[in-house]
C-alpha cells in the first residue's frame, strides 16, 4: 500500500497572530511553524501501516522553502520520501489541484489529509482532492482499519459515530481519535540522522487559477473588561437581563 | 438567478442552522433583488422556511440517503443549482455541511469560503468576511467565480423573520453509483442529550475539578440548564470524560450563546475553540487565570462552593421565570 500524507505548515497553536504590509499579510516574524496538529494524528496513524503493514508513507506539502524544515521534520518521524511542490499556496483549490498531480503521479491508495488546517481553517482540501481524484472520501475520520485492500473508518458525528466502509483509493480528513495524543512521536536523533539521506523531491506546480483570493486582514476588536461579581445572584441576573441568554 | 440556501434536517426535522442560513440568503437576495430557493433533502414539513423568506423549495426525497451521504447529497446540490441557475449558494457550518462542501465546489467549479460571519462586504467584487486562525483574525476573501459558496458561521447572523408565502416542488435528481462509494455500516449515538454543535448554552469543566467523580455537579448545572458538557483537552486525555467532549483547536469547535467554564485556566489552544461563542463566563479560584481575559463574567473562588449555589439559584430563578 502507498500512502501519501498532505501536510500543513502551520503557525504554531501559541502563536500571536499579527499581519504587516496594511493588514494584507500574515507577520511570520517570531512565530514558530510546525506540523498542522491534525496532519500529525493522521501521520502517526500512518506510521502504524507502515511498521505493521509494510506501507510506503510519502509526505507532500505545497508550500515555499520555508516549509522544508516542517517535511524535514515528518521525513524524522519515519515518512520514506518527501515531496514539496514549490509554490505559494494561494487558494484551498490550487492546493487541492497540486496535490491531485501528486497523487496521479504517485498513485497512492490511501491519502491522509487532516480535518482542517489550524491557519485557514478551510476544511476544503481533503474533499476537493477526493473529488478530483475520484477518491472516497471521509472526514472527521476517527478511525481507520485496512486489511487486504478493505477499508473501515469510523466519522465523528454529532452525538456519536458512524462506522464505514469505503473504496480505495480513499482520502480522509483525520483528526485526534485517529491515533491517542500518548502515539504522537517526538523525532529522536537518530530519525533526525536518518531524514538528511531521503529522498526529497521538489516539483514545480501544474498550472492552475486559484478561485478565491484574501485580500486583507483584520483582527477582533478589543473586548470589554471581565465583569467580576462575588455571589451567584448577580450573575444569575446578568446572564438574564443583561446578556438575556437564559 | 435567485440565491440557493441548503437547509440541513435531521430525521425529517429542520435544525436552527437551517433558518438561521435561509434568514441569511434573503439579506443576499435582497443585495441582488431577488428571491431565496431552498432545497431540502428527506425534510419533514417545510412551511417554516418560509417564515424567514424562503419563497421557493425544492424539495428532494430518497430513501437510498437515510444516513448522511456527502458525495450524494453535493451532487443533489449542485444538479438543484444547475437547475436554477444560481450564483450564490448558502450553506451554513455544521459537520456535514463542511463534509459536503469542498465536493460541491469541485462539481460547480465554485469558489468557496467557509466561516463566513456577515453579508458580503461588497457585490461586485464579491467580497465576503470570514473566521480566519482559530477565530484570532478576519480574512476578506474576493470570489473569482461565477457561482460562488458561502458558508455561515454558526450564531453570528441570527433569525430574521420574513413571512412569505412558499411554493414547493419536488425534485427527482440522478444519483450515479459513484456517489455511494462509502457505506454507512452502523451508527452509534453516544447520547441523546443535546450535543455540543447544536447547543444553545454549554457547561464546560476543566483539571481544576480535581477528578471524575466531582462532575456530578457539572451535569447538574447542565441538566438544569438544558446545556450540553464538554471538558478541556487534559480532562479527556486523562480519561475523566470521553473524547467526544473535548473542546478547543484539537476538539470540537464551540459557538453557543452562552459558555460556562469551570476550572479551566483558558489556555490559548482553549480558547481557540470557545472564542467563537457569544457570552462566557468563567468560575476559576485564580485571579490571574488567563479566561478572566477572554470572559464576559466571571466569579473569582472555590467551584466546590460556588457550582452548587449556582444550580440551586438557577432552580429557583426557573421555577419563578417558568
Ligand atoms: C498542540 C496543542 C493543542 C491543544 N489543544 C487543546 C484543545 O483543543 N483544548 C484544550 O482545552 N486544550 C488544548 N491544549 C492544551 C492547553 O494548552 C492546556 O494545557 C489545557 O487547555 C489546560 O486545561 P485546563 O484548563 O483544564 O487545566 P489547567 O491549565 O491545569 O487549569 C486548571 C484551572 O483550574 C483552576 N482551579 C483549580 N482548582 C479550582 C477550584 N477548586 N475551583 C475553581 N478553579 C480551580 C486553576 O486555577 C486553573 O486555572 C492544547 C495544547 C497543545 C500543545
Ligand atoms: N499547502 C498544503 N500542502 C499540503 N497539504 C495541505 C496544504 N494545505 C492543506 N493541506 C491538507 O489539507 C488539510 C485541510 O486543510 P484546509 O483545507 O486548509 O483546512 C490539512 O490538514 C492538510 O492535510
Amino acid at each position: 500500500m502507498k500512502i501519501l500524507v498532505c501536510i500543513s505548515h502551520v503557525p504554531d497553536t501559541t502563536s500571536k497572530i499579527n499581519f504587516t504590509d496594511n493588514d494584507t499579510k500574515f507577520d511570520t516574524n517570531g512565530v514558530q511553524f510546525v506540523i498542522n496538529p491534525n496532519d500529525e494524528f493522521g501521520l502517526t496513524r500512518a506510521m502504524w501501516f507502515k511498521e505493521k503493514q509494510g506501507a510506503s508513507l510519502h509526505v507532500v506539502n505545497v508550500g515555499g522553502i520555508e516549509t522544508e524544515s516542517t517535511l524535514r521534520k515528518a521525513l524524522a518521524i519515519g515518512a520514506d520520501e518527501a515531496i514539496r511542490v514549490n509554490s505559494v499556496a494561494i487558494d484551498g483549490y490550487f492546493v487541492a489541484k497540486q496535490l491531485a498531480n501528486v497523487v496521479k503521479e504517485g498513485s497512492y491508495d490511501l491519502i491522509i489529509c487532516g480535518r482542517e488546517s489550524i491557519d485557514f481553517n478551510g476544511e476544503m482540501v481533503p474533499g476537493m482532492l477526493a473529488k478530483l481524484t475520484g477518491s472516497s472520501f471521509v472526514n472527521n475520520c476517527i478511525g481507520l482499519e485496512i486489511d487486504g485492500g478493505k477499508v473501515t473508518a469510523i466519522r465523528e458525528i454529532d452525538g456519536g459515530k458512524e462506522i464505514l466502509k469505503a473504496n480505495l483509493p480513499l482520502v480522509i480528513g483525520g483528526q485526534k481519535g485517529l491515533v491517542q495524543e500518548s502515539d504522537l512521536r517526538i523525532p529522536n536523533m537518530r530519525g533526525i540522522m536518518q531524514s538528511r539521506s531521503k529522498p526529497f523531491h521538489v516539483k514545480e506546480p501544474v498550472e492552475t487559477s486559484a478561485k478565491t483570493q484574501i485580500v486583507g486582514f483584520e483582527k477582533p476588536a478589543a473586548r470589554e473588561a471581565v465583569k467580576l461579581v462575588d455571589n451567584v445572584e448577580d450573575l444569575i441576573g446578568l446572564l438574564h437581563n443583561e446578556a438575556k441568554v437564559i | 438567478m435567485s440565491v440557493l440556501v441548503y437547509t440541513e434536517s435531521e430525521q425529517g426535522t429542520f435544525k436552527k442552522i437551517a433558518f438561521e442560513a435561509v434568514s441569511y440568503a434573503k439579506g443576499i437576495a435582497d443585495m441582488f433583488s431577488t428571491t431565496v430557493t431552498a432545497v431540502t433533502i428527506n425534510a419533514g414539513d417545510v412551511v417554516e422556511l418560509g417564515k424567514y423568506g424562503a419563497t421557493k423549495i425544492v424539495q428532494v426525497s430518497n430513501e437510498k440517503l437515510e444516513n448522511f451521504n456527502a458525495q450524494a447529497y453535493a451532487s443533489i446540490i449542485a444538479q438543484t443549482a444547475k437547475k436554477e441557475d444560481v450564483q450564490v449558494i448558502v450553506i451554513s457550518s455544521s459537520a456535514n455541511c463542511k463534509f459536503m462542501a469542498p465536493l460541491l465546489a469541485i462539481d460547480l467549479e465554485a469558489g468557496f469560503v467557509p466561516n463566513v460571519t456577515q453579508l458580503p462586504v461588497s457585490t461586485s467584487p464579491f467580497k465576503v468576511k470570514s473566521n480566519v486562525y482559530s477565530n484570532k483574525a478576519f480574512a476578506f476573501t474576493e470570489y473569482m467565480t461565477h457561482t460562488k459558496i458561502i458558508g455561515l458561521a454558526k450564531n453570528t447572523f441570527g433569525l430574521k423573520e420574513n413571512e412569505t408565502s412558499v411554493n414547493t416542488e419536488e425534485f427527482l435528481p440522478e444519483l450515479i453509483d459513484e456517489v455511494f462509494n462509502t457505506e454507512v455500516v452502523s451508527v452509534e449515538k453516544t447520547t441523546d442529550k443535546v450535543t455540543i454543535a447544536d447547543a444553545e448554552i454549554v457547561v464546560s469543566g476543566g483539571r481544576g475539578l480535581k477528578g471524575p467523580e466531582n462532575w456530578g455537579m457539572i451535569e447538574e448545572l447542565a441538566e438544569t440548564l438544558g446545556a450540553a458538557i464538554a471538558c478541556s483537552k487534559p480532562v479527556s486525555d486523562m480519561g475523566w470524560r470521553p473524547h467526544s467532549e473535548h473542546v478547543g483547536q484539537t476538539g470540537k469547535p464551540v459557538s453557543s450563546n452562552l459558555y460556562i467554564a469551570i476550572g479551566i485556566s483558558g489556555a490559548i489552544q482553549h480558547l481557540a475553540g470557545v472564542n467563537a461563542s457569544k457570552v462566557k463566563v468563567v468560575i476559576n479560584s485564580d485571579p490571574e487565570a488567563p479566561f478572566f481575559k477572554a470572559a464576559d463574567y466571571g466569579i473569582v473562588g472555590d467551584a466546590f462552593e460556588i457550582v452548587p449555589k449556582l444550580i440551586e439559584k438557577l432552580k429557583e430563578f426557573k421555577a419563578q421565570n417558568a
